[in-house]
């Protein structure tokens, strides 16, 4: 594991009207490392996630990944999106597309890669999160667990240097849940840096390098999942770990 | 009997008549051929300058669908053939005809791209930006595709509305179905144009009226 992170999120702000989502957050990940985010709802940690790709704007602060800060205006935000991979807790698959049709659009359009390399590097990812058979299947025709497993071989097929994780596994069925969590396994074990936010306490002590648990727009504490979940510092932290259940 | 025979469906009224009519007739299609895209792309560009980041772009377009939503399509088409003359503006028939087309069924059509960009959930849109696709190529390979699908039954519908309304060009003299078959009708001192008028319009209407509810009941189903 390298020291110098590879997203760096430096006193980011972000408000909706009066409303103030996220007041200063700083959170740093190095490469290979899997970061796991909790707190209650309306918490911040979606709105966080999401500035880290820019699909927020937010009002302050700054978001470095790999060398250049995102937020500013003159960045080509395209270019870096290639870079991040994104995971939603809707999957959002295009439902007028085949899952290798999904995994090739950006293939194919935002690599400009010809159509035949595009498939067949999709169908590499879907190989991937094992769903090499139903590449020509349309995502009405898959469970929520294989749809949200496309959407991760969407994201990775272009070889992201990160993937940020929208509440994965909040929309499935309790018994789809883990095969999500299976790729989601691998892709540690693989090295892919990753940054979650989701409810999968026991995953989240079982895979995580570090747990940060965020309350009312400020991050409480981070640490180990063993001190977050066994040891928390923070009233706050121990107030939320005592009432999930895990 | 005999007189609605000789008044409405009289033979020898049908073959004198026939070249004329055949001839609006091909004006019609030719009409038809130009307002519909025209009327299409016009709403496209109204429906996605509606989905602008400006404020003040939204709202030129909520204005200009309103105006031309509530402009009667026949007094605008009058103004312009015949009113625009008096500002020195002379515009041919058929030009007066396609730019009345263009502000009308662009207001239309605006609205029922609308509805169908607006069905569409904001996640895909996100889930497209967030693998690098440009906003113009997330609105082109993503939400366009799946709003057109989604308001299919719509846009087939307005068409039909576009198609029949071409008879509109028929006050400003343009040689098509309506006003051949109308001219036909003074001439022969007949009504049996009129009606072949009618027939001619059912013909070419009819499939356009079973496709539309082919598309309503498979839509209902997929539901």
């Amino acid at each position: 594991m390298s020291d110098t992170p590879i997203l760096d999120v430096q006193g980011l702000r972000k408000s909706y009207g009066k409303l103030e989502v996220l007041k200063g957050v700083d959170l740093a990940v190095r490469e290979r490392e899997l970061v796991f985010i909790i707190g209650p709802s309306g918490s911040g940690k979606s709105t966080l996630l999401r500035c880290c790709n820019r699909l927020e704007e937010s009002n302050g602060g700054a978001v470095i990944f790999d060398g250049t800060d995102i937020t500013a205006k003159s960045t080509n935000i395209n270019a870096v999106r290639q870079k991040i991979g994104m995971v939603f807790q809707s999957f959002n698959l295009y439902p007028h597309m085949s899952a290798e049709g999904n995994v090739a659009l950006a293939l194919r359009k935002v690599l400009k890669r010809p159509k035949a390399e595009a498939l067949e590097r999709a169908r590499a990812a879907l190989d991937r999160v094992g769903l090499s058979d139903k590449a020509e299947n349309y995502p009405n025709q898959l469970s929520g667990g294989q749809q949200q497993r496309v959407a991760i071989a969407r994201a990775l097929a272009l070889e992201p240097k990160m993937v940020l994780f929208d509440e994965p596994t909040s929309a499935l069925d309790p018994e789809l849940v883990g095969s999500v969590l299976e790729v989601m396994r691998d892709l540690r074990t693989a090295g892919m840096t990753m940054l979650v936010v989701s409810h999968e306490m026991r995953f989240a002590r079982e895979a995580a390098d570090r747990v940060v648990f965020m309350d009312e727009g400020h991050i409480v504490e981070e640490g180990p999942p063993e001190q977050v979940f066994g040891d928390p510092q923070m009233p706050r932290t121990r107030d939320f770990v005592s009432r999930i259940d895990h | 009997m005999e007189f609605i025979l000789q008044n409405f469906f009289n033979w020898d009224i049908v073959t004198q008549a026939w070249p004329l009519l055949l001839r609006g007739f091909g004006m019609t299609l030719i009409l038809m051929a130009a307002v519909i895209p025209v009327g299409c792309i016009g709403g496209l560009t109204v429906a996605l300058l509606g989905q602008s980041r400006f404020r003040a772009v939204r709202w030129l377009t909520i204005i200009y669908v309103d105006f031309f939503r509530a402009f009667p399509p026949l007094v605008l088409l009058i103004f312009i053939y015949a009113g625009l003359p008096f500002a020195g503006i002379d515009l041919p028939a058929i030009v007066s005809v396609c730019l009345a087309f263009l502000l009308n069924s662009s207001a239309y059509y605006g609205e029922v791209f609308r509805a169908g960009i607006e069905s569409v959930g904001t996640g895909q849109a996100e889930a497209a930006r967030s693998t690098g696709l440009s906003g113009f190529q997330t609105t082109t390979y993503v939400v366009l595709p799946q709003a057109i699908r989604n308001v299919l039954p719509d846009l087939v519908s307005n068409t039909l509305e576009v198609a029949k309304l071409t008879s509109l060009a028929s006050v400003v003299a343009l040689p098509e179905l309506l006003y051949s078959a109308d001219m036909a009708r003074s001439v022969t001192f007949n009504a049996t144009p009129i009606v072949m008028a009618a027939v001619l319009y059912l013909v070419l209407l009819w499939p356009l009226v079973r496709l539309l509810s082919r598309i309503e009941h498979r839509s209902m189903g997929s539901r």
